[in-house]
């Protein structure tokens, strides 16, 4: 059974935070070095926050909480973002 | 200084919230429903975008959920069609008691990698669609059809039964030299449906797309099996990661 | 909150007095999972605590459960807002687990199969109040509830309960686990509303 879904759900989120939208924007991840749109992450849902992973290896490369009057988001597993302007 | 730059194919309004006033409900399938919603701050949104659904209980408590957006809507608009998930906090309700008049929040347009946008290149595209992933590939062939795009269109839908599927007519009406549409039905097909019936094979797959040989851009939308299964298929049949657009669907 | 959506009330939230603030009384165990399940045979399982002269010790599934099983009826409470109340669980309480060990640390990092982490002061974990838990429910715990062992600390928030459970690590300070360093609170009780940072 797959519980997660992907990194298009985490739009809304990251929305909040950047002036971009986030789910075309490529991520290297910091542990195996896989390239990919942070739309192609996995991302869990079902927990107490969003979990991204990487598609490849499975690292955690970013996670939201909402604690309702704030937004905590953690990218510590990526090593490198790029932003198409 | 330089000139101001100018990136109007590119812009895209920022997300925000907006109330939404129900105007209609109706069932689209057996276990969805179509709703039709009032947004008079609604900016537009590209083929394939999505947005959460916020809801508000009298307590303050509060769910929030994403949507596809069922079609390139004009501004002020917004149709979502949404299935009804047996376990589900928000799309029971959605599906089951929601009428007009009633009000919503939504946060969007949201996303700007599962989109399409019209004119940007003749390259073919190919859809593939499980059950009610088809909504923002409809979104996609409803734009394509409005802006007599002449990139050649192709969707296959894989789909439990003919009751299942979702804008039945509306793909019906598309459908023609631009846009071709394949159904695969697994459990139950329309009868004298010359197909056999069963679950998408890699075969079905290779025999009804796009060839990878036309260099397609493909966009697949279903549960995460679903897409997972097929991203390997069509990888396996030549075509490059690059090209396969995913968004998974599910447990919302 | 001044917008409502008329008809919307999502779950049942009924008024109980062994609910925590903010809390909702389900029937069902609601499945979280921040990663993958890992499926771990209680062949190969294992638990290890280490203490800070680096001395591992191991306990094998079969000496894990020699140590004595023990039957326990708890509340349990997760901080995405549900509780159970009166959940039968089975486990080997952590009292017979640190009796062997000697450290004066007073902090504890458990390690789950598949890398999550949660720190738990070591008095959460003594006197009756923490166990290694392999049933719940009357039956050996499913993959996707932790099993074949978790952690069951019931009077913190429930992410405290790692599921998967490897190992426990003396630490010298309470550094932050896995949602700990992510927003939640370090010490999450759940009747202080203790929930975020």
């Amino acid at each position: 059974m797959t519980h997660h879904l992907d990194g298009n759900v985490l739009a809304g989120a990251l929305s909040e935070v950047f002036t971009t939208d986030m789910t075309a924007a490529r991520g290297r991840c910091g542990g195996c070095g896989h390239m990919a749109a942070i739309a192609e992450a996995m991302v869990y849902t079902d927990a107490p926050g969003l979990v991204a992973r990487c598609a490849g290896c499975d690292q955690v490369l970013a996670t939201v909480v909402d604690t309702g009057d704030r937004v905590i988001l953690s990218l510590a597993g990526l090593s490198a973002v790029e932003l198409r302007r | 200084m330089s000139a101001p730059s100018v990136t109007l194919g590119r812009s895209r309004p920022r997300p925000a919230w907006h109330v939404a006033t129900v105007v209609e409900t109706r069932r689209e399938t057996p276990t969805a429903a179509r709703l039709v919603l009032d947004v008079p701050t609604w900016p537009g949104s590209e083929a394939g975008a999505h947005l959460d659904v916020r809801l508000t209980a009298p307590d303050g408590y509060q769910a929030s959920r994403s949507y596809s957006i069922a079609s390139a809507t004009p501004a002020g608009q917004v149709v979502l069609a949404v299935d009804e998930l047996p376990d589900g906090e928000v799309s029971p309700f959605l599906v089951r008691d929601l009428r007009p008049g009633d009000q919503l929040e939504l946060h969007g347009p949201l996303g700007a990698f599962f989109v399409w946008r019209p004119g940007t290149g003749d390259r073919p595209v190919q859809l593939v669609a499980g059950g009610s992933g088809v909504v923002p590939l409809y979104a996609m062939a409803a734009a394509h059809g409005a802006a007599a795009d002449p990139a050649p269109f192709r969707l296959l839908y894989s789909v439990r039964t003919p009751d299942d599927v979702y804008f039945a007519d509306e793909l019906a009406g598309l459908a023609g030299p631009a846009f071709a549409l394949d159904l695969v039905y697994t459990r139950e097909a329309p009868a004298g449906w010359p197909d056999a019936v069963g679950r998408l094979t890699r075969e079905a797959l290779a025999a009804r797309t796009v060839p990878a040989a036309h260099r397609p851009h493909v966009y697949v939308c279903g549960s995460t099996g679903f897409v997972e299964t097929v991203a390997r298929w069509l990888q396996e049949l030549g075509h490059a990661a690059a090209d396969i657009h995913t968004e998974r669907f599910g447990g919302l | 909150m001044s917008f409502v959506t008329r008809g919307f009330s999502g779950r049942r939230r009924e008024p109980d007095t062994r609910l925590p603030p903010g809390q909702t009384l389900v029937q069902d165990w609601p499945v979280l999972s921040a990663g993958p399940t890992p499926h771990v045979d209680t062949a190969d399982w294992e638990l290890t605590v280490q203490d800070e002269t680096g001395t591992d010790h191991r306990w094998s599934w079969d000496e894990l459960l020699a140590l004595g099983v023990e039957d326990v009826t708890v509340d349990i409470h997760c901080v995405t807002h549900w509780s159970r109340l009166d959940m039968g669980w089975r486990g080997v309480s952590l009292d017979k687990i640190f009796e062997d060990v000697e450290s004066e640390h007073e902090y504890v990092m458990a390690h789950s199969y598949g890398g999550y982490t949660t720190n738990v002061p070591l008095e959460d974990l003594l006197d009756g109040k923490a166990w290694i838990a392999t049933e719940a429910d009357g039956a050996p715990l499913d993959p996707e509830h932790g099993g074949p062992a978790r952690l069951l600390v019931p009077h913190l928030y429930f992410w405290k309960s790692a599921k998967w459970v490897r190992g426990l690590t003396m630490m010298p300070d309470n550094d932050p686990g896995f949602w700990e360093q992510y927003g939640y609170h370090l010490y999450g009780d759940p009747w202080k509303e203790e929930r975020y940072w």
